[in-house]
């Protein structure tokens, strides 16, 4: 089976986002730039799934400017195999994202898609489900665990009350939850074997999907502010607080 | 303008997720129909602000599989001539609405906390370090609402009329194999009035009896960091934070957390935030109206008996 992973370069999670003066965005110029940390989980869990003999090929796919070569490198250097950058600079909107996946698993048949389930920096969690939607495949989102059968998936998933287990028939979706696993750290060795590993870069004209946006950001500004607030030296001095001042117990 | 609501999948009474998303239809203004997938449909027409019911409680339903109620609301939208489609942005309404909007090649809007037209809503991006304000060009608004965001309706005092709808049947895709759920008598924590949440400083799951213990003094609901349940000391569904829960309760108590970005953007809208560390330096304490340094250990009992 083939697997098809889905990877986006986001501003680290561990980077301070600043509005931007002019409130069209945040800042991205100067900014540390990473794989989606939801991204890191799908591809191990493919490289994985390859080590146990239940996967045969590992393509990953980004969509995005030409510097999204440097994440899909950072893939390739976690065990996949092959590459793909549909090369944009435009915005590209969680539904024009799945369009474009839709077309690319026209062309490379996987069995399974793995995607992360949220984007950490539009936070909108919808490609992967949308993609579902598009191919009429299934989906087994959030996923804590994953265990490929015969012709079918069992995707457990972490839902509000707890955890769900799902059977799907393959080919499906799956969007992976903080639990599936704990991505390595590609070696030198490996980064170095993933310069000369095949990346591929697509114009996205020639996969004839209608990308155009159609939410328009009017403004981005920063959110309120709380107000700081006091030290307690003492707990009988918090409950104090808590009782005559905030009232709230 | 026609608005439809798709109810949280219950078995026992309408939810509250259900509740705040209509009190963010009520905020559009317009006829407001509730899609009851299951079981509930009777139960629901006493919600307050909802003109008519409309309940698929067909054998294919018995689960909220995606695959099967994606065909079944995208159906009822298109029927219907709704221009609005909203679901709570709960883990049912975000594995579901998004397969609706790309049914209707339309764009999701995720996770609303204001809305300023009918086109046009805020959402919170970067782990809520930036509010976007977007507004669609799509014919219909499939949108996920964000429950702390807007005020719950009412849960009586409604009439609805109630109709059924049929199914779309069985999409053969994928079937429910079991479910883990975690027993609690505590309320629900999206909806609680008081958290008490335990980070990496608990040092283990036995530990959290403590906050058991103080939650249950308060009438609390017990939450967690993501390094406390990826340490396994509580089950998933306590995580509070950015890729979480979003919680808004009166008071929050942040016990051996940091305070780490992705944290705060779950909690940082409650009213008042306590904050228990025994690192004065933590960024937990940069958001709490009350601070207290010192060692949980010492500071959580002490806090029990003083609030008993
Ligand atoms: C993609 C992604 C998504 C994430 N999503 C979430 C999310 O939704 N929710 C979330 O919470 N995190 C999330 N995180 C993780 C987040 O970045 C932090 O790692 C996490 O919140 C840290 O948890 P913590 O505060 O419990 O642990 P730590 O940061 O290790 O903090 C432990 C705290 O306990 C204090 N402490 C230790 N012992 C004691 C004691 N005896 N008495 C008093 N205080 C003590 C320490 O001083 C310290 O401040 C996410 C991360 C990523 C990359
Ligand atoms: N531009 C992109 N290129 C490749 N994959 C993407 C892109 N945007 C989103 N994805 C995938 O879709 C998942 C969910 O993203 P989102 O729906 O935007 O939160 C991500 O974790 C990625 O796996």
């Amino acid at each position: 089976m083939k697997i098809l992973v889905a990877v986006k370069r986001v501003v680290d999670y561990n980077v301070k986002v600043r509005v931007k003066a002019d409130n069209t965005g945040v800042e991205t110029a100067n900014v540390k730039m990473s794989m989606n940390p939801f991204d890191e989980i799908a591809v191990e869990e493919a490289v994985r799934l390859k080590e146990a003999g239940k996967a045969t090929e590992i393509v990953v796919v980004s969509i995005g400017p030409a510097a999204a070569q440097e994440t899909l490198r950072t893939a390739l250097a976690m065990g996949a195999d092959r590459a793909i950058l549909v090369q944009t600079d435009a915005e590209v909107q969680p539904l024009a994202v799945a369009k474009t996946l839709k077309a690319i698993v026209a062309n490379e048949q996987p069995g399974l898609v793995i995607l992360g389930k949220q984007a950490i920096d539009d936070d909108a969690n919808q490609v992967g489900q949308m993609l579902g939607a598009l191919l009429n495949w299934p989906q087994g989102t959030f996923a804590s665990k994953v265990v490929p059968g015969d012709g079918s998936v069992a995707v457990t998933r972490e839902v509000d009350g707890g955890l769900e287990t799902v059977e799907l028939k393959l080919p499906a979706i799956v969007t992976t939850d903080l639990r599936l696993n704990e991505p390595r750290y590609a070696s030198l060795p490996n980064i170095m074997k993933a310069k000369k590993k095949p990346l591929e870069t697509v114009d996205p004209a020639s996969l004839g999907v209608d990308m155009a946006p159609r939410l328009k950001t009017l403004k981005v500004v920063e959110p309120p502010k709380r107000q700081g607030g006091i030290k307690v030296g003492s707990v009988e001095e918090l409950v104090g607080k808590l009782k005559n001042e905030a009232r709230v117990i | 303008m026609n608005i439809l609501v798709i109810a949280e999948p219950s078995t026992g009474g309408v939810k509250a997720p259900t509740l705040t998303t209509l009190g963010a239809a009520a905020k559009l203004g317009g006829s407001v129909s509730l899609l009851v997938v299951g079981p509930g449909g009777a139960e629901a027409a006493s919600v307050a602000g909802v003109a008519k019911v409309l309940s698929a409680d067909g054998a294919e339903y018995a689960h909220p599989l995606a695959e099967n109620v994606a065909p079944l609301v995208a159906k009822v939208a298109k029927d219907g001539g709704f221009g609005h489609v909203l679901f709570p942005a709960t883990t049912f309404g975000k594995n579901v609405a998004p397969r609706v909007a790309a049914l209707l090649d339309v764009q999701q809007i995720s996770d609303i906390t204001a809305v300023e037209s009918a086109d046009t809503f805020q959402r919170p991006i970067y782990a809520g370090n930036a509010i976007a304000t977007v507004q669609s060009s799509d014919p219909v608004k499939v949108v996920t609402v964000r429950g702390t965001a807007f005020e719950a309706a009412a849960a009586t005092g409604g009439s609805a009329s109630v109709e059924s709808v049929s199914g779309t049947g069985d999409a053969g895709l994928s079937k429910f194999v079991g479910q883990e759920l975690t027993k609690s008598e505590r309320p629900e924590l999206t909806s609680a009035r008081v958290i008490v949440s335990g980070g990496r400083g608990m040092q283990s799951g036995d530990n959290f009896v403590m906050l058991d213990a103080l939650a249950d003094k308060l009438g609390a609901a017990v939450g967690a960091s993501r390094a406390a349940v990826d340490a396994g000391f509580v089950p998933n569904d306590y995580q509070v934070g950015q890729t979480g829960k979003i919680v808004a309760p009166e008071l929050y108590i942040a016990v051996g957390i940091s305070g780490a970005i992705q944290h705060l953007a779950g909690m940082k809208d409650s009213k008042v935030i306590v904050a228990i560390n025994k690192d004065e330096e933590a960024p937990i304490f940069q958001v709490a109206d009350y601070g207290l340094v010192a060692d949980l250990f010492k500071a959580v009992p002490e806090l029990t008996q003083a609030v008993g």
